[in-house]
């Protein structure tokens, strides 16, 4: 695990710019703050330094997600089921637990927390191809595995 | 897209505002150089000369745990202390200190250290008979040499026995440099 200043002088410009995409520069402010600290909050209970970036895009999704939200009058709010159904973020991290690290990040974050291919590519350290892919592949195998039971 | 300076000291800011930090960090520029320096929420725990960052900065969580941020706050008592030390304003600090990951003889002999006034000198010799161990001058040179908390704890005021300055983990010319402005040395 790398101290928590290296973490953030790694990955601050990243995740900035992200939420810049996702909520224009004046609300990016407060999610880009609010990120850290839950990732600071976070930091002494994470096993090993591994997927820290895909981890800090996660909590970025998630607090842009709030964001949006507490910006929505009641009533409008999104259900974040996708369009043919599959099961919203909560129950869908529950069941890709069992996927290899990159599917499962590509699949939580794409219907999980509706971030873009792009996005996800940023956050997985490759490109919005190889993000489909992996979500792709992801859904496939949670697919085959739900065939089984 | 790089954030603002701003936006950057302002979650500083706020990580050492919540008690969210391990340990903190910042550098200090004095006449003798700039130093790192870090302090627990226990107190004070290094102070180091011609310190390269990243390698203190692992030290630090190493010892203290991964939660290491650079932000002034937590380092401006410090900061204003070292100010007045060198401005002639101050002979003794009143920062708390944190030697908690020291190892007991070193805290012992480095308690005795501290006992050591402004502007007067000690030999390894005779702190190391203050520390009740009077053979172990050796032990105590090396004890000075790793000294966590140089100028604060005052390593500079321990000469040889034969009025040399003998050595200093920052280097001789900052030992004689403190000693002049302490009025120990002509």
């Amino acid at each position: 695990m790398p101290p928590f200043e290296r973490f953030y002088e790694l990955y601050r410009d990243e995740i900035y710019a992200f939420l810049i995409r996702r909520l224009g520069r004046d609300r990016a402010e407060d999610a880009f703050q609010e990120t850290f600290l839950r990732a600071l909050r976070a930091y002494p209970t994470l096993r090993h330094g591994e997927h820290l970036r895909a981890w800090a895009f996660t909590i970025a999704g998630r607090i842009a997600i709030d964001e949006h939200r507490r910006a929505r009058p009641a009533g409008e709010l999104p259900e974040l089921a996708s369009e043919d159904g599959r099961p919203a973020f909560a129950e869908l991290e529950h069941l890709a637990e069992e996927l290899p690290p990159t599917e499962r990040a590509a699949v939580v974050l794409r219907y999980g927390y509706d971030l873009d291919y792009a996005d996800i590519g940023v956050a997985l350290g490759s490109n919005a191809t190889a993000a489909r892919q992996a979500a792709s592949a992801g859904i496939r195998r949670l697919r085959r595995k739900e065939l089984q039971q | 897209m790089t954030i603002t300076p701003e936006l950057d000291r302002r979650f500083r800011a706020a990580a050492a505002r919540e008690n969210l930090l391990d340990v903190a960090y910042d550098l200090v520029d004095t006449p003798i150089g700039t130093l790192f320096v870090a302090a627990t929420e226990r107190g004070l725990a290094r102070i180091v000369y011609d310190a390269e960052a990243d390698r203190e900065v692992e030290q630090l969580a190493r010892t203290f745990g991964l939660r290491v941020l650079r932000t002034s706050k937590p380092i401006d008592a410090a900061r204003r202390e070292l100010d007045e030390y060198f401005d002639g304003r101050r002979r003794e600090f009143d920062l708390p200190v944190d030697l908690a990951s020291i190892a007991a003889f070193n805290r012992r002999v480095l308690g005795e250290l501290a006992r050591v006034p402004y502007g007067e000198v000690v030999t390894y010799g005779e702190l190391a008979a203050r520390a009740e161990r009077p053979r172990a001058a050796r032990a105590v040179g090396t004890v000075m040499n790793r000294n966590p908390l140089p100028i604060v704890l005052p390593c500079h005021r321990v000469i040889g026995a034969n009025g040399k300055l003998v050595g200093y983990g920052g280097g001789l010319e900052r030992k004689e440099a403190l000693l002049r402005l302490e009025g120990a040395l002509l």
